[in-house]
């Protein structure tokens, strides 16, 4: 469905995305982990069109979208979860979800499926979503891409800044969203919840992948290795 | 006394008026436009212009000056406003100073430095009494106006989805466009709203007192103050701030008229040092 072919990526000088290549399928979700610093973000930015790669294609279905903005490859069904939440700070909870909706393409999810979602979110939806806690602007930043009825989901670090209950509560999640079908690139630092759900994963170092595969095929100590770039054994 | 409160707040509604535009700018796109009197004034020249060319009347040429000085801050925006906006957070204030000094030239070549007035008619030289008071009509007027176009971009920022996109792209712009939103367009509207409500309220200016290819120095600097006084980010605060400053104006007035605009910038500086501006 989405596929990133040797795609480098970089800030000024230095070159955070290496030649990196991956590709996604419908209901499967993808990890990508990786140490702070490592790229991951860079990556998914340049996939959801708002960071320029320098080379390298990004195609949906067969199509090369790598030129496109961002606003419009939302109408085409990628949606990221930026790092760090992002949500309209001065907007209501509600008019976070609205704003989500502006380019939505038909499908299943509106705010009130999120509403179900996470009940007590209905109740705070006329509160400035600056007054929520950080797992329920988290909850909010999912339910804002989610109404938009994306295709592929990014998802940016769910768990930074989080306490490990709403982690789980939220990664409790994503089989429900694979069930439908949409596919998941998720990125993030703590590797053990990531691998619990991903079917593929891809560790990053420096903007190179180090390993990649199925997690069962992996061993924690390979994954380490591959995570801090210890080395253990010759490439 | 009374004559002169109510007569400052009639004023302070047209200030208001200037102020929104340059409030609406900085809040949603982070552009201190220095140019934003000399728009204002464009805008009563181009009444002057309609006056002089089809003998239109202030009112109809309304109706070509609003949607002409829209197109120009939309076109100002996606040609200029938005490559300053990139080059940092002195750029935009250059830029804009120098499209001021631009203006202004332009305005001096093409209808020299003679100070002018439009003519309202009948209309604005009448007044009317309530309780005692004669009122102007052309500033209840203009203070109606003020009101309803502030009330109005409330309205447009608050309930519609067109608003809600505008608050979003002011809190978070890359956040916005992940969510579909198409900021230019957005941008380029808004810039047009902050130049056409310059330009009528430079159209009220011009029928109330006279005006040259100069005043929007001054002009900017009420609208400045209006905005630093009724608080950053809130249209009836600018409404406020644009009240406090034409009743202080027209309160030291009674006592000495050469002291009234001074006595708005000091005022100003009293609610600086009170309550900085914080960004
Ligand atoms: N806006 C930026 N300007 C300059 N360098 C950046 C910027 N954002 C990230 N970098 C650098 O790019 C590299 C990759 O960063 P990032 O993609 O954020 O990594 P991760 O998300 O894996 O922590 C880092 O070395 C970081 O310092
Ligand atoms: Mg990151």
């Amino acid at each position: 469905m989405l596929e990133v072919r040797r795609l480098s990526a970089d800030h000024g000088q230095l070159r955070a995305v290496h030649e990196l290549s991956l590709s996604l399928e419908a209901g499967r979700a993808h990890a990508v982990i990786g140490a702070n610093g490592a790229g991951k973000s860079t990556l998914l930015r340049a996939i959801a069109g708002l960071h320029p790669p320098s080379s390298g294609s990004v195609l949906l279905d067969g199509e090369d979208i790598t030129r496109e903005p961002p606003e419009l490859r939302v109408t085409r069904g990628i949606c990221l979860v930026p790092e760090g939440r992002r949500l309209f700070a001065s907007l209501t909870v509600e008019e976070n979800l609205l704003v989500g909706r502006h380019r939505a393409a038909k499908g299943p999810w509106e705010p009130g499926r999120v509403y179900e979602l996470f009940p007590w979110l209905r109740e705070r939806r006329r509160q400035p979503a600056s007054q929520l806690s950080g797992g329920e602007q988290q909850a909010v930043a999912i339910g804002r891409a989610l109404v938009a009825n994306p295709r592929v989901l990014l998802l940016d670090e769910l768990s930074l800044g989080l306490a490990p209950k709403i982690v789980r509560q939220l990664y409790e999640l994503l089989p429900r969203l694979l069930e439908t079908g949409m596919a998941v690139l998720l990125v993030e630092q703590d590797v053990s919840q990531a691998m619990r759900v991903a079917s593929r994963v891809q560790c990053l170092l420096e903007g190179r992948t180090t390993l990649e595969g199925r997690p069962r095929d992996f061993t924690p100590a390979q994954i380490e290795a591959a995570y801090f770039g210890l080395r253990t054994e010759k490439e | 006394m009374i004559a002169a409160i109510v007569q400052g707040v009639l004023v302070g509604g047209t200030y208001a008026l200037v102020a929104c535009g340059l409030s609406l700018a900085f809040g949603v796109m982070r552009l201190v436009n220095i140019a934003h009197g000399d728009l204002a004034v464009c805008g009563a020249y181009l009444a002057l212009m309609a006056a002089a060319g089809f003998g239109a009347p202030p009112v109809l040429a309304l109706v070509l000056v609003l949607p002409l000085a829209f197109g120009v801050g939309a076109l100002l925006q996606l040609t200029l406003f938005e490559r300053a906006l990139r080059g940092g957070e002195l750029a935009p204030v250059l830029v804009t100073f120098g499209l001021s000094v631009v203006i202004q030239n332009l305005l001096v070549t093409g209808a020299s430095a003679n100070p002018r007035s439009l003519d309202g008619g009948a209309f604005a030289l009448a007044g009317f009494e309530v309780g005692g008071l004669t009122l102007s009509w052309l500033r209840t007027a203009g203070f109606a106006t003020a009101v309803v176009v502030l009330g109005s971009l409330h309205l447009l920022l608050a309930r519609t989805g067109f608003g809600r996109r505008v608050r979003a792209t002011a809190d978070d712009p890359e956040a916005a466009r992940l969510s579909g939103v198409r900021v230019r367009p957005v941008f380029a509207c808004v810039a047009g709203i902050s130049v056409a409500t310059a330009a009528l309220a430079g159209m009220f200016l011009g029928l109330m007192s006279t005006f040259d290819p100069y005043s929007g120095g001054l002009i900017l600097i009420f609208a400045f103050e209006a905005v630093v006084i009724g608080g950053l980010g809130s249209l009836w605060g600018t409404l406020a701030g644009g009240i406090v400053l034409g009743v202080t104006q027209q309160l030291v007035a009674l006592w000495d008229v050469r002291f009234a605009v001074l006595a708005v910038h000091v005022l100003f500086f009293g609610v600086l040092v009170v309550r900085p501006v914080r960004a």
